[in-house]
């Protein structure tokens, strides 16, 4: 690249272990190419799962191994960079767990392979948020952005056209999503918080804060313009180029006038302004609000009557898997919709594909705080045991019905994506 | 050798060049010749008059970062070279002392710019501390998430490689000449600059080499001190990456790579290394 890099390279440890990451990647890949090395993994069934630590667990990992004798290989990455990786290193990894809103992207490189849905025990179960846009008891739900629905199937088996109707061509398996919308530290806010709008109000100056990933971030300013009356947008994932504009000018003011304390960019980043009360209200990730909280710091995942930003992801697989390795890709994946993964989910906050299978492995506690928005009887523990709320707690939001439900728009790419990222640019230099 | 540099730095600079001319979509390169990624990043910059555009105010501040990181890593390294050269007699503890300023890069650079924030945060030690002395009665904003806290961040990072080739420069002086020049009735001052920083140039601007073209790729540091408000000419290539415009990302590499080899350039014109090592 350039000098300046070359130099940078030389000295961070960080740069080198990617570089010995990406040539073990590539040297498993070209054993994927030949093809030969299912002799001898005949007796170890091994996928290499590419996806961001979201779901990244290492008992998930544990437990799959346990039921389906699969082995997983975790690849972690950013969601930038898992999508990167799927564009250029394809023999890279088996299976890829990644966001429907990156499917714009993946699915025209010809690079990932559709799943059959007819192989998914329980593809008839999935929740119809995936399927048909609306909640289990038939409320239409937001649709602005990339929703899954419209990117659920494709037309044929290497088709690169999204279809409008059912087909048994799945771009993704849908496992977990949820609805975002801003983090507050009701201690330092003292007063109720019920509109969008409130990331800029004044009173918040130099303590507010957004994500710095363009196409998320501009979303959440989106969300901002729209609840203060100023423009009303027709779809906020698909923004015209003098809607982007509009935006970014409200944003810009914002931040000449001092508004943000800093952006953040990454899980710990957003936890630390947060934690040490740099900031008191910003967009935030529902397992980063769980953090601060086990820190012992009052942090809310506020409801706001706009609604939420949503996001969802599932399984595909690599073009380059065949053969056993693509019979192990469909076993790990309907067990994973079997019903432990997705209670080990919804406990983190997150909400499963599967609710009825999740259902069964959960306690009727844990169902009624994390999914009905009934008060805990009992301690709500996490995954590992923690304790998360006490006894008598109810979750932010309420139940599974009334935050899936008040969904306004979900993660997207724009078709301006090229100069929305220029803009924000702009914005950030202003 | 040769073999080696063109494999992995001619060739990989030819291929960044090639792709920076090529088009691009969404998901692909196009391998067809296109100065999107160019004319794309200079956008606004004549319609925009007298405004800046965008790339010419992120390059203002980047230079304008890489200056004062600069200036203040020369100072303090030129100083503690000066230390070690000439008032620390003993080898061993030349060695010792040396060894001590690599202590920072035992933990990783990210977690040595995330210590700063209990430090100076709204919060931090420092606000506290201030606040406890009756000196100031709001927190101090600009502490942390500014350029103060960038420059810091950035000096206390390259220090180091300024302190290197400095000290390595000003123990191959011959300490007769120093000698003479007291013998011949100079001040310290006049040894200094006559005698010291001249003998010392060559060490100078390898450490200005490395802390200036260190400064004008970092998307890191700037990032994470500036809270992420602080544009730079690194952070501009990572957005097109991770947007998928590799061709653009590849425009904005060549011309941040053109900017630093002038900036390079001009320095060896200052001092001809080859010719004083």
């Amino acid at each position: 690249m350039s000098k300046s890099s070359k130099f940078d390279r030389r000295i961070s440890r960080r740069s080198v272990l990617k570089g010995a990451a990406g040539a073990v990647g590539l040297a498993a890949g070209s054993g994927a190419i030949t093809g030969f090395p299912y002799v001898r993994s005949a007796d170890a069934k091994v996928l290499r799962y590419l996806g961001t630590a979201v779901n990244e667990g290492d008992e998930i990992s544990k437990k799959c191994l346990a039921d389906t004798g699969i082995k997983i290989e975790y690849i972690t990455a950013t969601t930038d960079d898992v999508t990167k990786r799927v564009i250029t290193q394809p023999n890279s990894f088996d299976v890829l767990d990644t966001e429907y809103f990156s499917l714009k992207k993946l699915v025209p490189s010809g690079n990932i392979f559709a799943l059959d849905a007819k192989k998914i025990k329980e593809f008839d179960n999935i929740t119809p948020v995936f399927t048909k846009g609306q909640l289990p008891t038939g409320k239409k739900i937001g649709d602005q952005g990339t929703a899954p629905w419209k990117v659920l199937y494709l037309e044929g088996a290497n088709s690169k056209t999204f279809s409008k109707t059912p087909t048994e061509f799945v771009t993704l398996i849908p496992t977990v999503y949820n609805a975002d919308t801003l983090g507050i530290r009701p201690d330092l806010i003292k007063r109720p918080i019920s509109s969008w709008t409130e990331l800029l109000n004044p009173e918040f100056k130099g303590k507010a804060s957004i994500l710095n990933i363009p196409s998320i971030g501009i979303m959440d300013a989106a969300m901002v313009v729209e609840a203060s009356g100023q423009h009303t947008y027709a779809d906020k994932g698909n923004m015209t180029k003098a809607e982007i504009d509009l935006t970014m000018k409200i944003m810009t003011e914002a931040k000449k006038a001092g508004q943000f304390r800093a952006f953040w960019k990454d899980f710990n980043e957003s936890v630390n302004l947060m934690a040490s009360g740099e900031t008191v209200i910003q967009s935030m990730w529902s397992p980063a609000v769980t953090k601060v909280r086990s820190m012992g710091i009052a942090c809310t995942f506020q409801p706001l009557k706009e609604g939420y930003r949503s996001w969802a992801s599932g399984f595909c697989v690599s073009k380059a898997v065949s053969g056993p390795k693509l019979d192990w890709a469909y076993e790990f994946v309907n067990w994973y919709l079997s019903g432990w993964a997705g209670a080990y989910l919804n406990r983190q906050g997150y909400y499963s594909a599967v609710l009825s299978t999740a259902k069964a492995n959960m306690t009727a506690d844990e169902w009624g705080y994390w999914m009905e928005g009934k008060a805990a009887v009992g301690d709500i523990k996490a995954p590992d045991g923690t304790i998360l709320e006490k006894a008598g707690a109810t979750r932010d939001g309420g139940s599974y019905d009334e935050r899936m439900g008040a969904v306004a728009c979900w993660n997207a790419v724009m078709d301006e994506n090229d100069y929305m990222v220029r803009k924000w640019n702009e914005f950030i230099a202003a | 050798m040769m073999l080696v540099f063109s494999l992995f730095f001619l060739l990989p600079l030819l291929l960044v060049t090639i792709v920076s001319a090529w088009d691009y979509n969404e998901y692909e390169m196009i391998p067809a010749f296109s100065m999107r990624g160019y004319s794309d990043t200079f956008e606004g910059c004549i319609a925009d008059l007298p405004n800046l555009c965008t790339i010419l105010k992120t390059y203002l501040k980047t230079l304008k970062l890489c200056l004062l990181t600069w200036v203040l890593t020369l100072l303090i390294g030129f100083t503690v070279a000066y230390f070690l050269a000439f008032h620390v007699r003993s080898k061993t503890w030349q060695i010792v002392l040396t060894l001590l300023c690599t202590i920072p890069f035992w933990t990783s650079n990210v977690i040595r710019m995330i210590a700063w924030i209990p430090l100076l945060g709204r919060n931090g030690l420092v606000n506290r501390g201030l606040e406890g002395a009756g000196l100031i009665h709001q927190p101090l904003e600009w502490l942390l998430f500014s350029e103060f806290s960038v420059v810091l961040a950035l000096v206390h990072l390259f220090t180091f490689f300024m302190v290197v080739p400095i000290f390595n420069s000003m123990i191959r002086i011959d300490r007769r000449l120093i000698e003479a020049a007291y013998d011949a009735g100079a001040t310290g001052w006049q040894t200094l600059v006559n005698i010291i920083i001249p003998l010392a140039k060559p060490g100078i601007v390898i450490g200005s080499i490395f802390v200036i073209t260190i400064v004008m790729g970092d998307f890191v540091t700037i990032g994470v001190m500036g809270g992420q408000q602080i544009a730079s000419a690194g952070k501009i290539i990572e957005a097109r990456l991770n947007a998928l415009q590799f061709p653009a990302a590849a425009a904005n590499a060549v011309i941040l790579l053109g900017i630093t080899i002038l900036i390079i350039s001009a320095l060896t014109r200052i001092v001809d290394i080859r010719k004083e090592l």
